[in-house]
């Protein structure tokens, strides 16, 4: 136990030497692994601070309801009772019509605009949240409120909440197929870098060979060195986006205070971020171990 | 401890390297494997650690069949031998003392533990106080010398050299053969490949002669 202990740490130790001997390859094959990752990275950093967008602005199965303008208190009261025993709606509230005319006064700067209006033109509504969130039932649940009486308007409101989940779910396929071309960029960085290290080392795999290393003592150093590469690779590309990150973040604030809301891309959260890295350093370490294990056979002493 | 019985070793191409080649040796013995370059001294060498193997016959080390040994058990093999090689077979780009470290590295050794007998090896072949130069710096003695060191650093019952003086004069050559002596005299089973009469007739040791391949009476 030990002496695998001290082995690994042996190996580790030598690993970085390697790594630090040849600091102008070492740094040109990380930033290569780097920029390579955080194309697929950086993608789907953005997709996902769509996503939270598109979440704040709420994508729960809603459907809005909206009475004639000359319904009745009974009528209200009828179609409430109506939503109450509905078995598709989970909750449901009112708006009555003063209120949304009073929201819509202090909400968006209309004011004079509404100021000027000479009588109340907006409806009773009910907003209603719907048990199942699925296309269908939405669909057959306003079909059927619009068939109540003294019903004028029925609209989906997840319809473009939906829109955008679909174009964001199109992205993720995208960033997907992106990031599975780029890693195989990666395995191919490191096969090769690994490649020229097993030519270059070959007396010492071959001396190494002559007085009794198993193939895995030999291997472990070339392992850990694409292990080693591939993480530093991730970590470039993690601060790649971190920096485009910051670069968008300048002017992004600026666009959003005129729109009065608050904008701000967030970085991978650390779980993402521990996978990203977790990753890049098993595609070093697959390269390495496909390059180690075809070149190793070549050298054999004699 | 080693047994050659019958062994036959052909070379793609049809060189005949051994043939019919019986004999054995017990623990302890110092064996000198002499004849003309081309002989068949090294392939001889080189079967009992399984860097080539018997075309036919059988080769026992230690009662295990070296002939037919699956690739992953060599390296564990060769942990019991030293290996001393003509050329050496140095690492140039690391000092005399991490040369000598490398088989214990492969050992799993503790460093402490490792260092100190790296130590006590470079003291027996008298390269303690340049530990820290490297291989380049030496003399073909020294040199030869730090390979001995290097195959005897993790304690081997065998020590196998190949030509170990091809390249030196008499002087370095009668020194590097008193310590592969002592050696012997401390238990280790020694097999040494050379074509220098003068060491045999000054040593009178056990010597087996080849000519072309073959073992001659």
């Amino acid at each position: 136990m030990k002496g695998w202990i001290v082995q690994h740490a042996q190996a580790m130790g030598f690993t970085l030497r390697r790594l630090v001997r040849a600091p102008v390859a070492s740094l040109l094959n990380i930033l290569v692994m780097g920029i390579a990752l955080s194309l697929p990275a950086g993608a789907y950093v953005l997709l996902e601070n769509l996503q939270a967008l598109s979440g704040q602005v709420n994508s729960a199965p809603q459907v809005s309801l909206f009475l004639a303008l000359d319904a009745a208190r009974s009528d209200v009261e009828k179609t409430e009772a109506r939503l109450k025993s509905h078995p598709e709606v989970k909750r449901y509230r009112f708006v009555p019509r003063d209120q949304a005319l009073a929201d819509l006064k202090r909400n968006a700067g209309l004011a004079d605009v509404v100021e000027s209006l000479k009588q109340n033109p907006l409806p009773d509504a009910f907003v209603v949240d719907a048990r199942s969130g699925a296309a269908d039932a939405l669909e057959r649940l306003s079909r059927e409120l619009r068939q109540w009486p003294k019903v004028e308007h029925v609209q989906l409101d997840t319809a473009w909440a939906r829109r955008l989940d679909a174009l964001l779910q199109l992205g993720r396929l995208a960033v997907l197929a992106l990031a599975t071309l780029l890693a195989f960029t990666l395995v191919a960085v490191t096969f090769n870098t690994i490649r020229l290290q097993v030519l270059t080392q070959r007396d010492e795999i071959e001396v190494a060979k002559l007085i009794g290393a198993t193939d895995g003592f030999i291997r472990r150093p070339f392992l850990y060195f694409g292990a080693l590469q591939g993480l530093a690779g991730g970590i470039a590309a993690w601060v790649v986006i971190g920096a485009f990150l910051a670069l968008l973040n300048g002017p992004l604030s600026e666009l959003s205070q005129l729109y009065a809301a608050s904008l701000y891309l967030r970085h991978l959260p650390l779980q993402d971020s521990l996978s990203l890295l977790g990753f890049s350093a098993w595609l070093g370490w697959l390269g390495a171990w496909l390059s180690v294990s075809k070149h190793l056979q070549q050298v054999n002493p004699a | 401890m080693i047994s050659f019985s019958q062994v036959n070793k052909r070379y793609p191409g049809g060189f005949e390297a051994l043939k019919n080649i019986s004999f054995s040796v017990e623990r302890g013995e110092m064996v000198f494997i002499t004849g003309h370059s081309g002989a068949g001294k090294s392939t001889l060498l080189k079967l009992i650690p399984a860097i080539e193997r018997p075309t036919s016959g059988s080769l026992l080390v230690s009662g295990q069949n070296v002939g037919a040994m699956r690739p992953g058990a060599v390296p564990y093999l060769r942990r019991n031998f030293g290996l001393v090689f003509q050329d050496h077979k140095l690492l140039f780009d690391r000092s005399v003392f991490d040369n000598v470290m490398l088989p214990l590295a492969i050992g799993g050794f503790e460093t402490r533990e490792a260092a100190r007998r790296a130590r006590a090896a470079l003291d027996k072949v008298g390269l303690l106080e340049k530990e820290r130069a490297y291989p380049i710096t030496l003399s073909g003695g020294e040199q030869q010398r730090l390979c001995i060191a290097r195959a005897v650093v993790s304690r081997p019952s065998i020590l196998i050299a190949d030509e170990p003086t091809g390249n030196l004069d008499s002087a370095y050559a009668s020194e590097i053969m008193d310590i592969f002596r002592a050696f012997n005299q401390v238990g280790v089973t020694v097999l040494i490949a050379t074509h220098d009469e003068a060491v045999l007739e000054r040593m009178k040791p056990r010597v087996i002669r080849l000519a072309r391949g073959a073992l001659l009476p």
